[in-house]
Parts: structure tokens; sequence; C-alpha cells
């Protein structure tokens, strides 16, 4: 909310100041350094502000997997499809909706009369089973950390015996390992997302720190929290120093949110999963445990995707290599062409965090 | 509204968003059929092609006749501000307005409600198209009534259109910005469509937050007045980002804009970013964007805030040659492209 406390960290004149701190830094380091974020509230950010046309030459700002609608896998939007084609009402978060499987979207089966509803919350789909005693109500579940804790909320919290889950959160710090390793990422520091933080605590990259050797900055969303956490962290690249730094502290802790943290790990547990583009991730995808197997989807219904034949145009489709941080959207011969995010081709054209849509919208990083 | 064929595509409610694709389908369904392409606003004509807020056309004694026609659905039918009653005759009075037309002539009212509707309830939406007619100083003069089935409609549905005669001269589109001119919007911005998404989503922001639903057409009549208006749009559906695409994009020029200095409510920006939603990108039913020349610009601004409705008036751009078809915003830190919001990610909110 836009209160007086967050209008402080949007001051344009205490932004200027930050970036010239910024120039001289880059200055002293003599070299192009590259930093990535792995949140699309991140992305939105700093395009929605302008901030790249602020940043001096050399300093370029990376998008990570920082999406979990974008890094969905097709055959998990498949079977939503499936199941709200076989009449069970489906509800999903809005970003969900119009992301396309091999058989279309949610938003298509609903347009041909499937039972499909946007919900803002997993309560509101808890809701939704209650109001409908009747009906069959899934909760399509996506997101990190901040969605999966709700999720398991509800499903410690008794809910209807209608209700059901069909989770395709994920996680990010597995795929954070990934994509440092990554042969064509050249990553000089991280920007951690600070809303997961405010659940994981900072403290979870304390061994990716060590382990990768690469500074990590966990960072707020208004600007001057971004700016913030790029001083940072091209103070570690200036000194060629590697550390960790919570740059978020109004909202972030070392242990995060415990409560919510051992809510989530005694519903979830971590799987391997395929990451749409960018590799099959060990324990980066979320699945219900076996003692809550009574509210997974996939144990009460049979579902049979109909895995038809993807959009050929999605062989060209590079969201892999741009979640991955190797290619930006406009490197994308389908960007705002063939792919927009009124007919998509990849997720990340369609949800709100995806880069893509960003770019589309705010125009990315051209000379403006 | 949907087709039950398996092959065929099918409506999506982005079709009725306001956006690029429901201009594809209008181009698809009417343009190809009923445009012809002797478009000339100088001359008071203003065709299908324009796609503008309404259509303009000569008759005899350098007269033009305007037309524009709406069929409003809103829910809930009573928010916060207003009904759907004076949403539809403010609706159709604002586009005749802005393009040029603020003394309508007459308004005709059909209503399409369903079964079981509750004659207390069709009275209380007519007595506010009575109170709005009389703000915006015009007539009902022709209707139409019709009952649906019950279970075949989910409200209320109002036309309205309005007719207004003009000098051809005074016809004003949305395409014919030049650079240089100055963009004034009339006051704060997102008002209608925040106080509507809020009391939908029961945020409890209700007491704070109000549609800002009323006829401009004497406001737009006090702009004219006081210096050259060269183009106006109402931002309604796709709100201030969309009109300000579609000025940018008929009038073949780009603008620039100065985010800090578009007004905005602070509850509206509150509720705004609660909901994760732009002020920009939602519909206002009692704002006006004006094109104005340049040497005109303060006295017109001047005028605006004088008015009731126009208090928070500002200048807030120019158009320039550069960017042609774009409108870039300075956002106090860094610059971005302003756009039009795809799609409908939300519920229909008029």
């Amino acid at each position: 909310m836009a209160t007086d406390e967050t209008l402080q960290f949007r001051d344009p004149d205490a932004a200027e100041e930050i970036v010239d701190r910024l120039d001289g830094l880059m200055a002293e380091i003599g070299e192009p350094v590259s930093v990535m974020h792995v949140c699309g509230s991140h992305e939105q950010a700093i395009a929605k502000f302008g901030l790249r046309t602020m940043l001096p030459d050399g300093l370029s700002i990376r998008m990570g997997p920082g999406c979990p609608v974008c890094v969905t896998n097709m055959p998990e939007v498949d079977e939503a499809v499936a199941l709200a084609n076989g009449g069970v009402t489906v509800a999903t978060y809005g970003d969900m909706y119009q992301v396309p499987g091999t058989s279309g979207s949610l938003a298509d089966a609903s347009a041909r009369g499937a039972p499909v509803e946007v919900v803002y919350s997993a309560s509101e789909a808890v809701e939704l089973a209650e109001e409908n005693p009747d009906e069959e109500v899934v909760f399509f579940a996506t997101g990190f950390e901040t969605t999966a804790a709700p999720t398991a909320a509800v499903l410690t919290d008794d809910p209807p015996e209608n209700f059901s889950v069909l989770s395709a959160h994920k996680y990010v710090p597995p795929a954070m390992e990934v994509v440092a390793e990554l042969p064509d990422t050249d990553i000089d520091g991280f920007l951690a997302a600070g809303h997961a933080a405010t659940i994981t605590g900072y403290g979870l990259f304390e061994e990716f720190v060590s382990e990768y050797e690469t500074p990590v900055v966990v960072g707020g969303f208004e600007p001057l929290d971004v700016l913030l956490g790029l001083e940072r962290l091209l103070e570690y690249t200036s000194e060629d120093a590697v550390g960790l730094e919570n740059a978020y502290p109004r909202c972030v802790t070392r242990e995060g949110n415990s409560t919510a943290l051992e809510t989530m790990w005694e519903v979830f547990e971590p799987v391997a999963g395929e990451w749409r583009g960018i590799a099959e991730i060990p324990g980066a995808n979320l699945a219900l445990r076996e003692a809550y197997a009574e509210y997974n989807a996939r144990e009460r219904f049979d579902i049979a995707p109909d895995s038809g034949e993807a959009d050929p145009l999605s062989e060209q489709c590079l969201c892999g290599d741009i979640m991955a941080g190797t290619a930006d959207p406009d490197d994308c011969e389908l960007f705002g062409e063939e792919c927009t995010p009124e007919d998509p081709v990849g997720a990340c054209m369609v949800s709100s965090e995806g880069p893509c849509k960003i770019w589309l919208e705010y125009g990315g990083q051209p000379d403006i | 509204m949907t087709d039950t064929d398996e092959t065929g595509e099918v409506l999506t409610l982005s079709h009725g968003a306001g956006a690029s694709s429901m201009r594809s389908l209008i181009d698809s369904l009417a343009v190809s059929r009923f445009a012809d392409d002797d478009d000339d606003p100088s001359a008071g004509t203003v065709g299908l092609a324009a796609l503008d807020d309404g259509a303009a056309h000569p008759i005899q004694g350098d007269r033009s006749v305007v037309v524009t026609t709406d069929s409003h659905v809103v829910d809930p039918p009573r928010f916060p501000g207003g009904d759907i009653g004076r949403l539809a005759v403010a609706g159709t009075v604002n586009d005749l307005a802005v393009m040029g037309a603020t003394e309508p002539l007459m308004l005709t009212c059909s209503l399409v409600v369903e079964e079981g509707y509750h004659v207390d309830e069709l009275d209380s939406i007519m007595a506010s198209v009575e109170d709005t007619c009389e703000d915006a100083g015009v007539q009902v003069t022709t209707g139409d009534t019709k009952v649906m089935g019950s279970g075949d409609l989910d409200g209320p549905v109002i036309n309205t259109t309005g007719v207004a005669v003009v000098p051809s001269g005074s016809v004003v589109p949305d395409s014919a910005l030049s650079v240089g001119d100055a963009i004034i919007v009339s006051g704060t911005v997102g008002d209608h469509g925040i106080a509507l998404l809020s009391e939908r989503e029961d945020f409890g922001f209700e007491g704070d937050l109000e549609s800002d639903v009323a006829p401009v057409n004497d406001l737009v009549r006090t702009a004219a007045e006081a210096g050259r208006v060269t183009a106006m749009k109402d931002p309604t559906r796709g709100g201030v980002a969309t009109a300000l695409n579609e000025m940018a994009s008929k009038s073949d020029i780009g603008l620039e804009l100065d985010e800090p200095a578009i007004p905005v409510d602070g509850t509206v920006a509150s509720a705004a970013e609660v909901l994760g939603i732009d002020p920009l990108d939602v519909a206002n039913e009692g704002k006006v964007i004006f094109g104005v020349d340049a040497e005109d610009a303060d006295a017109v601004l001047e005028a605006l805030q004088d008015h009731p409705q126009g208090r928070d008036a500002a200048l807030v751009g120019h158009a320039t040659d550069e960017h042609t078809g774009r409108v870039v915003l300075d956002t106090g830190f860094g610059r971005r492209y302003l756009s039009e919001p795809e799609g409908e990610a939300l519920p229909r909110i008029c």
C-alpha cells in the first residue's frame, strides 16, 4: 500500500544519490557487471519505475527464474484443463488463467463452458467449496513459498471434503543453484526476493553463498529498495568479496516466519520437477505429502490430460532461456508479434510477473 | 454469447475489454462491412473507421449531426457514487461532449431486464436517469423495454443513444494532436474503476472511494471556450492509458507524460496498490483528456480549475515527434512506455 512508509522508498532525489554512487562503483570496477534477480516482482518494480534507464552503462540486471507461473510446465496446465473439462470446478489465480497448455488454457476451457473460477487466495477457493457442497472444487495452486504457505494453511485447517489441491507450487533455492551452474550464465551477484524471504528467512541463502561463492542480497520492491540492493552487490564486486546481506530488514529476518515454514513443510515435500524450458530440477517442486493424500487432486481424480500437439510456435519460444537469464524478451522472434498477452505462446507473456509481459507493457530497457 | 461449436472461435471477456482484441473483433465484424473512407473531421465528418467516441455527419448549413450509442451493464448496478442509471446517461452525454457536442438534443433509453426484477429497483434506476439528464441538460425522448425470461440475464442492460447538432467546424476528433500540443487531464484518474473493484472485492475502502460518474459536457464547454482544443477523449474502459495510446496512434504522434503530475486521489492510490492495479489502467466516468494548442494551455487549465468538476485539472505532458504512436512516461525515476492494459484480467466494471 502506498502509505507514508512506502512513499519514503519512492523518493526520486534519494534515488539520484544512489545512482551517483552506483556510477562511482562501476567506475571503480571498470568492467561490465551482471546482477540477477529471481523474482517477477523485482522485474515489475524495475520496469514500472523505468529504473534501467537510470543505471550506469555496463551494469545489467538479468532476469532469473522468478516467475512461478512462467516455469509451470505445460503438462501441469493440461491436468487442470482436463479436470475442468471433466466438470470439476477449477479455482486458480488470475495469472494462471490464460497460461497455455498443450491443449489450450483454462481461459479457453472456460469460454467453452468448463467451470473455472479465478480466486485471489487459497482461502477463497475453500470458501467456493463451502458455498457449493455438491461440487468438487480443485484449487490449482501455483507460486513460491509466499503462496505455498497459505495453501498449506488451508489444508491443515480441516477443509471441506469436496475441496482438493492440484499443486504446481515451486521452491526457489534449488532453481538458483541450477541457474548458477548453467554454462551461459555469468552472474556477479543475486538480488534475492524479499517477500519469499519473509517466509524462509534470509539465512536460507547462507549455504548457496558459500557453495557458489556469489554474493546474495535480499531486497525489497520499492525503487529505493532495488537500487540499494544493487549498491550492496556492486560493493561486494568492487571489493572482490562474497557475502550475504539483508537489504530489506523492515520485513525480513534471518529465521523467517517459523509458523508458516512449519506448516508448509508439514503439508508439502520437495520433489524433482520439470521447470518449463529450464531443466528438471531436484527438490524444486512442492508435492502434497502422503498424510494429505485425501486432499491431493492427483489422488482423488483419475486425471487424463488430453496432451494434444503443443502450438508449433512454442518450439520457437525462448521462455526457458529468458527465465534462465541467458536471453532477453526482445531476443525472441515471437515477442510482441505472434506472442502477445492476448494470444500468448509462452507463459512469460501471460503472468503479471512474466518478463515478456512486463517488457511488452513497460518497454524493457530501450533508450527512451 | 458463446458458441458451443468445438472448432469455431468463441468470445472471451477480453473481446469486450476495450483493447486490441476488441478492436480486431470490431474491425472484422463491423468496420469491414460498414465503413467508408471519406472521413474529414475538420469538415464535420467522422465515420465508423475512425472508431472515435461517436460519429459525425454533415447536414445542411455547415452543421453536423453527432450521434453515439452505448450499452451499459455494471456489476454491482448500484455502486458508491452512482448507479447504472447515472452511468447510462453520463456515458453517452460524455461521448457526445468529447466529439465537441456539448449540448445534446435528445437521448434514447432502452432497457433489457429479467423476469422477476423488482419494479421498485427499476424505478430507482429511472429516477437516477432523470436526475442525471437534468444535470446534463438533456431529455429522454424515446425508448424501449424488453423483459427476458428468468435466468436469461445477469442484471439490467441499459442502452442509450445521444444526438446533437453542432457547427461542422466544432467537431473535435480524438486523432488531431499536433507536435507541441499540451495534454491536460480534467481531474483525478482511476476513481470509478478502483471504487468498483474495491466494492466488489470488499477491501474495506468503500467509505472513502466514490465513482466520479457525471456528465462532463459543461466542463468540456468551459475548456472549448477558453482555448483551442485539438483532440479530446473520455478515458472510460481501459483508462487513461488506453485513451492516450489511442490518441497517440490515431494522431501519428508521440506523447511524453510526467507521471508525478498526473492527479491521483490518495485513497485511490492506496487501494490500487492493494489491488495490484494501476489507476491509469482503469475506467473513469467523469473525466476528460484534452489536447490543447500549447499557446492556450494555461488559459484552458485555469478555466478548468475554476470549474467545480475541474478543480484537480493538471497539465501532464505534451505531444512530440519522437516515438510515434507511443506514450512515454517519466516516472520521476526513469522512463518507460505507458501501454494499454491488455485483456480483461478483472471483473467487468463498466
